[in-house]
């Protein structure tokens, strides 16, 4: 009789990488139908055709380039091109769109050594890119429904308005209801909050997150702009305009939780969501960009490596947490 | 009910229901026996009869060497047909063993005994079991009587008994609890005199309620024994996380249970100290889960050590051999596969479980993405994704550093990984490599 002599355990959970990034991609359905409705059939090419372009570029990649021969996808390729075409605008065009998904895929991803060895987001990496090399498309932002009345198809985003103009303004356009179910001017995936928390909770109830980032994340929001409302509450507008507006929703459920550029324990997580709860703020009230979700988790993910090192688990039996200093 | 638990830990299917309600059967006894002189941890045993002899069950063959030892006895009655080297998967190398083929019935050599042990010192019972060869027989199978000798600087705050059986497949303890129950108390109470701890726990996984129920009333009048119910969790019944969960008190890294005043032992175990010590019988046979998809008639049996895998499995019978992927010494968990079904059982044999092909999971491996679910599953308070990383990369320094020597082995690491990394076993080798260094250099 020929036996298998494999190691324990052998017993091994059903789960897998591809099942986690598909739920994922199931996570952010809700949202990308969401889009489709306020931004029409033109957000969701953007959205599918980034997705198509990255899960191809990542084909070509591990087929081609390391040579891999039985290439099967794990989908976190699709994730990173959905996220990269949910956080651009209606302004971009396709080859703009390509250039920004070479650079989530190539250079974000795969030149720092392919799935799991980033350190960066891609699809944040990818964002920001396009954010500094075109930035008039990357701020063209369209109405909500702009579809059904060409006349007036571009606006200030919420947040842009309410540098120049105070929150009195924002609210006379647009209600706090409105902000919630995403009818307001915006990255096309990011402005439907609702639809972005029922995504959420399918992956709670998945167990697919590292659920203290946005606690963290989204609490220091509110928190800090609490804060500075009592400072000047027209200038700084209050938390539930920093909520609901620019793409902090899509930034502390999506991006910020990406299991590979994040902290591995829950102290870590916390620290993850504070620093960049603290820097988002900082940035859309006193820095040159009034989106500041996403340089801010750019940010932090530069900071992971150091946050692991320093608030690792508590090995048992032992008072101290890692290495021995 | 309230119950306990430790931090970590991971839910396998269980698969209990198969044998949970068969009652233990014993088995033919075989007609050829290998006993291994390593059937414990420790040096070796000295054989002390040579080919050509006739031994009785339970007459001493091996004798415990000095320092961690225990002695080995027949299992059978019959002749000393070989002293050999066979594969012992246990320790993972070719061990002597002392091959004893069956002539007769079983003529029996029993050790000083006596129904009330009252009448023996604690000294002499310590005597007893180091006689009887009992070693853990939760698959440890250190010692027991080293473990009975407290140091001097040393108290005994709580006994533990240890019937949590967190390995899917196995029911051994559960049905030892149910079908054994005044023995196994009076186990207890044997040890409640030896060791005279303040308190006595046992400590029960809530998906046995009967064993609960028929335990929690043979202790209802004895105020000092505790029943736990512990949370359904794995690795529930390892030494330390059971420690944790009861008392709170966590054994320091690279320190035993005494330190924090506790001392564990397996179910089975106490069942082995009142057979030798009330009825005078060595340790020989016990009692064993076979089962596992590929086993037609699963159940928990009783047998005698050293019978080969075939033996058993010939009783039991086993579907066709194609569709059988692995055998294993153990539960799936952290069951040791075997190469061969000729090779014997030892003491430490709690099941024998046989998985088929459909049962093994054909997974493909991928990177590691960061998930933590290794870190939050790790009993120990690892962090197995770096471990794994320092391994690879033969940073021994490092994983020491980060606690590698902690890790316990249970695999709740590689169980839970999506991108199905072996880490545990990775840690299993380097823990090997690291301690041969330390042994090295003194
Ligand atoms: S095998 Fe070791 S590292 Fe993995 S979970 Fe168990 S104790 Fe932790
Ligand atoms: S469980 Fe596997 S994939 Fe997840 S962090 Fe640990 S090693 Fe990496």
């Amino acid at each position: 009789m020929r036996l298998s002599t494999d190691a324990a355990p052998h017993f091994r959970t059903n789960d897998s990488t591809r099942k986690v990034m598909l739920d994922v991609l199931i996570a952010l359905t809700p949202a990308v139908i969401a889009s489709t409705w306020i931004f029409g059939l033109r957000a969701l090419f953007i959205m599918l055709y980034s997705m198509v372009l990255a899960e191809g570029l990542e084909y070509i990649t591990v087929r081609f380039i390391r040579k891999q021969k039985d290439f099967k996808p794990d989908f976190s390729a699709s994730v990173t091109g959905l996220l990269l075409g949910m956080n651009l605008t209606l302004g971009v065009n396709w080859w703009q769109i390509l250039i920004g998904v070479m650079v989530s895929i190539l250079i974000a991803k795969h030149a720092f050594g392919g799935l799991g060895q980033n350190f960066f987001n891609p699809a944040l990496v990818g964002r920001v890119f396009l954010m500094i090399s075109f930035p008039t498309a990357m701020t063209t932002w369209y109405q909500p429904f702009y579809y059904r009345n060409p006349t007036i198809m571009t606006a200030a985003s919420p947040l842009g308005m309410l540098l120049d103009q105070g929150v009195d303004q924002v609210l006379k356009n647009y209600s706090y209801w409105d902000m919630f179910v995403g009818k307001i001017p915006g990255s096309i995936g990011e402005v439907c909050t609702l639809a972005l928390i029922i995504g959420f909770i399918y992956l709670l109830i998945r167990d697919r997150v590292k659920v203290m980032i946005p606690l963290s994340y989204i609490g220091t929001v509110v928190v800090f702009s609490s804060i500075l409302y009592l400072v000047d509450p027209i200038k700084f507008g209050n938390p539930l305009f920093h909520l609901l507006t620019g793409g902090l929703i899509l930034g502390a459920l999506f991006m910020a939780t990406d299991m590979v550029t994040t902290p591995m324990t829950a102290k870590g997580e916390f620290v993850f969501g504070l620093g960049a709860g603290v820097l988002t703020v900082l940035i859309r009230l006193f820095g040159g960009y009034p989106e500041g979700v996403s340089f801010s988790i750019l940010i932090m993910n530069a900071f992971v490596p150091l946050i692991d090192d320093w608030l690792k688990p508590k090995i048992y039996g032992t008072s101290k947490g890692g290495a021995k200093k | 009910m309230p119950t306990f638990t430790f931090k970590g830990g991971v839910h396998p299917p269980q698969r209990k229901d198969i044998t949970r309600d068969k009652e233990i059967q014993s088995l033919p006894v075989p007609d050829v026996v290998y006993l291994f002189m390593t059937n414990h941890v420790g040096a070796p045993a000295k054989p002390i009869v040579k080919v050509g002899d006739f031994v009785k069950t339970g007459q001493l063959i091996g004798e415990a060497a000095n320092g961690i030892s225990a002695n080995v006895h027949s299992s059978v009655t019959g002749e000393v047909v070989g002293i050999e080297s066979v594969i012992n998967a246990s320790t993972g190398r070719r061990d002597q063993a002392i091959v004893v083929k069956r002539t007769s019935e079983d003529q029996w050599e029993y050790l000083s005994h006596d129904k009330d042990f009252k009448k023996f010192s604690k000294e002499e019972i310590i005597q007893i079991v180091k006689d009887g060869g009992v070693v853990g027989l939760g698959g440890a199978m250190f010692p027991t009587h080293i473990k009975m000798i407290v140091p001097n600087n040393k108290v005994v705050d709580y006994l533990i008994i240890n019937g949590a059986e967190c390995e899917p497949y196995i029911t051994i303890d559960d049905r030892m609890m149910r079908e054994k129950a005044d023995e196994i108390i009076k186990g207890i109470e044997i040890l409640d005199y030896v060791l005279d701890p303040k308190k006595i726990f046992i400590g029960i996984e809530n998906n046995k309620p009967e064993a609960i129920e028929i335990i929690r009333n043979n202790v209802r009048n004895n105020a000092k024994i505790k029943l736990v119910p512990l949370q359904t969790k794995y690795p529930q019944g390892a030494e330390k996380q059971l420690i944790t969960a009861i008392t709170k008190r966590e054994v320091p890294e690279g320190g035993l249970p005494i330190d924090v005043g506790t001392l564990v032992f397996n179910v089975s175990t106490i069942y082995a100290i009142y057979d030798a010590v009330v009825n005078g019988k060595p340790l020989v046979e016990r009692g064993i889960t076979i089962s596992g998809s590929g086993v037609k008639r699963p159940g928990n049996y009783w047998f005698r050590i050293g019978t080969t895998v075939a033996d058993l499995l010939k009783y039991v019978g086993i579907v066709e051999e194609d569709k059988i992927d692995r055998i294993l010494y153990g539960g799936p968990m952290m069951g040791i596969p075997i190469s061969s079904i000729d090779l014997p059982t030892f003491k430490g044999n709690n099941a024998i479980t046989v998985l088929t092909k459909e049962e093994i999971l054909k997974r493909r491996t991928y990177p590691c993405i960061r998930c933590a679910s290794c870190v939050e599953v790790c009993p120990m308070g690892l962090q197995p994704y770096y471990l794994k990383k320092l391994s690879d990369a033969r940073r021994n320094d490092l994983a020491e550093e980060n606690g590698i020597l902690s890790c316990i082995e249970c695999g709740a690491c590689s169980y839970i990984c999506p991108s199905n990394i072996d880490l545990s076993r990775s840690f299993q080798t380097t823990k090997k490599v690291i301690q041969a260094i330390q042994k090295r250099r003194g």
